[in-house]
């Protein structure tokens, strides 16, 4: 079934589609959308599931937490300062090893208050033990909602899809949306590894001593690192139904390729553009979107940027103190290439708070990573104006 | 109270395994084994950070027989309302959740999200172990902590400014169907009020006295004494509120000096006899409040 709908409705199909059992959410701009239409979903009996209309995200991610344990499929969203509240109980869904979903619209945190696009809220999340994944399209925003309960289950970790703020969470596109029974081969209902139970009780989340404390730790990120191959099984069976995968890297228009655009989000669809036109005047230039972020594609990101001249990575985030986050991570993936093959990396900071990243200005980036042997400096920021 | 009047109202069979590790004389566990003794096995506890988390025992073990959720400190109220969400979106709108909290998670740092459930109504039993003080972390104050006591962060020499805050009347005026106060000197009337509680449907409220004797400077051979002292002098009146409105006594208070259940607590020993009046007087002038509320539903 096509249906033109904003990203935002996108992500509340998708937990449709799921048949998620509880939801609990607070409302915070740009994400509210999502949880409105959930709401009429649950009111109009379409959507079954237990929606509890919490005081704060702080508790919207502990009743979801509580709907996990207690053995059923969870989801709640937010944004920025949400999530930021959310920042304890984050840690507590993946050491707990629940497969909360969350779907988090990208907004740039205060102050100043902004309720525009940047990554700096859920990058700020990066340790907390969730995977993450960032999305380009609605249609992309639909597909990796309902695989990411498939994820999240399969490997006991939580999962964040991650859509930015306007670009995608209000602008309208066609979506496929994938029927019911379909959904449901692919996805049934969940069958808890561990969960509350009176005729099994057990403690979850007791006291630890240092002596088993890490070994916890240990299978934790045992479960990242197989997320990586299961994505993979997941977007093969979801695929198979759909005709559809994107890939934790997608390379764009990559073959021979001397410059590489390193992309996340919605920025990927005007850098496919500007490759296109760059590509149709004869320059060698690439794209490569990461869509996956935790677990961090280590060995992918090193295959294809392994031996390409320079590769310049666009960040609408930023690390005070550091530099941008994605060409921050790749770069420190990039040392165990051999040096000859090791590219000469630019990291690009850019369109923080919601500012527009034009074709001209991944325009020019391109021509400012051609026209010096060195970046001048780990972040290269485009477009400040003081 | 007679052996045959016990047995009557309390079942023998414990939830709460030996070998838990609260101090001696503490409170805490007696007031837990006889909450679970009301509820029976078809129980699940949700407990945020407190004294409880470590009585509870460490990873792999547990003092319970029954299903345990350990959790961050200001979400107990949160966590219940999506466990009984889980479990009502599977079919089971049976088991009863219960979130069991001290002071500090309850009055402090975690009455926004019991506010927010208990303004949902959400269907489950609140239960605060009231300790009058941050005990886990090693005796700070709390808004639960009365007048006039030492705690680390009150020293004698600047104890307690604030009176104990009112969390009663806070719970009354979210009008949930049932909140009772309870003390483990008075067994039976606690049992019976979890019993009763349990029959009940939507947010319900306990909140039971519990002596801490490092925590209040006392032996630990006088921890049901003084829950028994703060009932009868009226510190502590043993009540309960129906929706909010009906007030009611479900004990004697015969009333009397509080000087020895002062006295007998070393966290108050640097009180003048003066103080000690002013704590009486404040005792008097809430006993008349309470009796108010019971006599006019205000
Ligand atoms: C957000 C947060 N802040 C502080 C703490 C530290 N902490 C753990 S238990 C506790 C005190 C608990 O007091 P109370 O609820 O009265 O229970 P008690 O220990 O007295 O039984 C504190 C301050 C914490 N775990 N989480
Ligand atoms: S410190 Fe007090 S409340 Fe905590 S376990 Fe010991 S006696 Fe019980
Ligand atoms: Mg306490």
């Amino acid at each position: 079934m096509k249906k033109v709908m904003i990203g935002n409705h996108a992500v509340s199909w998708g937990v449709l589609r799921s048949r998620v059992e509880v939801i609990s959410a607070y409302p915070i701009t740009p994400q509210t959308q999502i949880v409105e239409a959930l709401s009429d979903m649950v009111a109009d009996g379409s959507l079954p599931a237990q929606y509890i209309k919490v005081e704060s995200e702080h508790s919207a991610m502990a009743a979801c937490i509580g709907g996990s344990i207690a053995g059923t499929r969870t989801f709640t969203a937010t944004s920025a300062q949400g999530l930021a509240l959310m920042h304890e109980m984050l840690h507590w869904a993946a050491g707990g090893r629940l497969p909360v979903v969350m779907a988090n619209v990208n907004r740039a945190m205060a102050p100043g208050w902004t309720i525009w696009t940047d990554q700096n809220d859920s990058l700020s999340q990066r340790d907390t033990g969730w995977i993450q994944l960032y999305c380009e399209t609605n249609q992309e925003v639909f597909d990796t909602t309902v695989q990411a309960f498939k994820l999240a289950e399969t490997v006991d970790l939580p999962v964040m899809l991650v859509l930015d703020a306007f670009f995608l969470s209000h602008t309208s596109e066609p979506v496929d949306v994938t029927e019911q029974e379909d959904v449901d081969r692919f996805l049934p209902q969940r069958d808890a590894t561990f969960k509350m139970d009176t005729s099994d009780p057990h403690a979850f989340g007791a006291l630890v001593r240092p002596d088993a404390y890490t070994e916890m730790r240990w299978q934790q990120q045992e479960a990242m690192h197989e997320a990586r191959d299961v994505f993979r099984q997941v977007e093969d069976v979801w695929e198979a139904i759909t005709g559809r995968r994107y890939g934790a890297v997608e390379a764009y228009r990559t073959e021979d390729a001397d410059l590489l655009l390193v992309t996340s989000g919605t920025i990927t669809s005007t850098a496919r553009t500007v490759v296109d036109e760059r590509r149709a005047g004869g320059e060698k230039v690439g794209l490569l979107k990461v869509k996956m972020f935790r677990p961090f594609p280590t060995e992918e990101l090193r295959g294809h940027l392994g031996g390409v001249d320079r590769v310049a990575v666009l960040d609408r985030n930023i690390s005070p103190g550091h530099g941008g986050i994605f060409a921050e991570e790749i770069r420190s993936a990039l040392y165990d290439v051999p040096p000859e093959d090791r590219p000469n990396l630019f990291g690009y900071v850019l369109g923080l708070g919601g500012r527009d990243v034009t074709p001209t200005v991944i325009s020019d980036i391109i021509d400012n990573c051609r026209s010096t042997a060195r970046p001048e400096r780990e972040d290269l920021w485009v477009g400040v104006e003081l | 109270m007679s052996q045959t009047i016990i047995k009557q109202h309390i079942p023998r069979d414990d939830l709460l395994a030996s070998g838990h590790l609260a101090c001696p004389g503490c409170a805490a566990p007696i007031a837990m084994n006889l909450v679970l003794k009301a509820l029976g096995p078809e129980t699940m506890v949700v407990l945020p950070a407190c004294c409880w988390s470590i009585i509870a025992g460490p990873w792999p073990q547990s003092s319970l027989r029954v299903p345990l959720f350990h959790t961050a400190f200001e979400t107990g109220a949160a966590v219940a309302s999506g466990i009984k969400a889980g479990l009502v979106a599977r079919g089971d709108t049976e088991t009863t959740v219960i979130s069991w909290a001290g002071d500090g998670g309850t009055f402090d740092i975690g009455l926004q999200a019991l506010s927010g459930a208990a303004e949902r109504n959400e269907d489950f039993i609140y239960i605060c172990y009231d300790n009058e003080a941050y005990m886990n972390t090693g005796v700070q104050r709390s808004s639960a902590t009365p007048w006039g006591a030492w705690t680390t962060t009150t020293p004698t020499n600047d104890p307690e400014h604030q009176p104990k805050k009112d969390i009663m009347a806070i719970m009354a005026a979210h009008r949930i169907p049932y909140a009772a106060t309870a003390s483990v000197a008075y067994p039976v009337d606690l049992v019976e009020k979890v019993k009763k509680a349990r029959t009940i449907r939507g947010t319900r409220f306990l909140h039971i006295l519990a002596p801490c004797p490092p925590g209040w400077k006392t032996q630990n051979d006088e921890t049901i004494d003084l829950a028994r002292m703060a009932v009868e002098r009226r510190v502590f009146p043993l009540m309960e509120v129906e929706n909010g409105g009906t007030w009611r006594f479900t004990v004697d208070h015969p009333g009397g000096s509080i000087e020895e259940y002062i006295r007998r607590q070393a966290r108050f020993k640097h009180l003048t006899d003066r103080q000690v009046e002013i704590i009486q007087d404040e005792v008097d002038a809430r006993w008349g409040i309470l009796s108010n509320r019971v006599e006019h539903g205000t």
